[in-house]
């Protein structure tokens, strides 16, 4: 064990700080939400899972992301500490995703009165997204763990990501459009207060995204460090 | 409660059992990490005793 993978581990660590801003910023995404946003004129109250539902969502899209760019890291400098990063980013897009899902059939049995139609091209496709990733973990633990899992790991979760801007441009392509397109080319179709509203629950989401990340990737650094003394002090 | 009150009670109450759900997860791995290393550390006391 070097140094820097123990400062890597759990020392100077800035996860009690970023746990801290993050429940922060959700407290006040939450306030904000609740007695400041206005009540939609269309959808009454349900309209307020917007602020959560949408975020939720974009973070999902942005740890696939992540976890593609640090499989394309892994592959590219071969360095295993990206393989740890890369599966961390892939499992908080796969719980996001779980979220996503999740919140959205609420708001579609609110709005709409179903709580998925295959039809809808949109829900579909996140839901494949969603899929794919799950596979992710099966592909994963059926190799035995070294570099060979690592790499095909790193590859799968790459070629993913080409399922992100496919579900993301579907909810602006597609023609039947049930499910509500807020972000047009004229802007956002809100009033300013809506619009700061969200923009602080994105901020919030993304950041206890960033925490649980960093939180989760701790205890999986602390869990191999401890392996490789166990190993070592048994010797 | 409103038919929409209820459907955003669900939706909140979903997004905070999930993520309750997942860190109490994180703070029972790291309780079992908290043990083994309190073992590795009775462990390595045992041997010193060796080397001396």
């Amino acid at each position: 064990m070097s140094t820097s993978s123990l400062n890597r581990s759990g020392f100077g660590s800035p996860v009690p700080l970023l746990a801290v801003l993050a429940s922060g910023l959700v407290g006040i995404a939450l306030a904000l939400v609740f007695f400041v946003a206005p009540e939609d004129a269309d959808q009454g109250l349900s309209q307020k899972i917007f602020y959560f539902h949408v975020p939720i969502a974009l973070t999902a899209y942005a740890c696939f992301g992540w976890g593609a760019f640090k499989a394309l890291l892994l592959l590219w400098r071969k360095e295993e500490r990206y393989d740890l990063e890369s599966y961390v980013a892939v499992h908080q897009g796969t719980i996001f995703g779980a979220l996503t899902l999740a919140t959205g059939s609420i708001w579609a049995k609110a709005s709409w009165g179903h709580w998925w139609l295959w039809s809808e091209n949109q829900l579909v496709l996140f839901l494949v997204l969603f899929l794919f990733y799950s596979a992710y973990f099966m592909l994963r633990f059926s190799i035995e763990e070294g570099p060979r899992r690592a790499n095909i790991s790193a590859v799968y979760a790459l070629f993913g990501i080409a399922l992100v801007p496919v579900s993301f441009l579907a909810i602006r392509l597609a023609e039947n459009v049930i499910h509500p397109t807020v972000f047009t080319r004229e802007g956002p179709q809100m009033t300013g207060t809506m619009f700061f509203t969200f923009c602080v629950a994105w901020v919030a989401i993304s950041a206890l995204a960033y925490a649980l990340y960093r939180l989760e990737l701790l205890g999986k650094r602390l869990d191999s460090n401890l392996r490789e003394l166990r190993e070592a002090l048994s010797s | 409660m409103s038919g929409g009150e209820k459907y955003l009670a669900a939706a909140y109450t979903v997004i905070f059992v999930t993520l309750l759900v997942y860190v109490a997860i994180i703070a029972a791995k790291l309780s079992r990490l908290e043990r083994e290393t309190a073992e590795l550390a009775g462990l390595a006391q045992e041997r010193r005793p060796d080397r001396g």
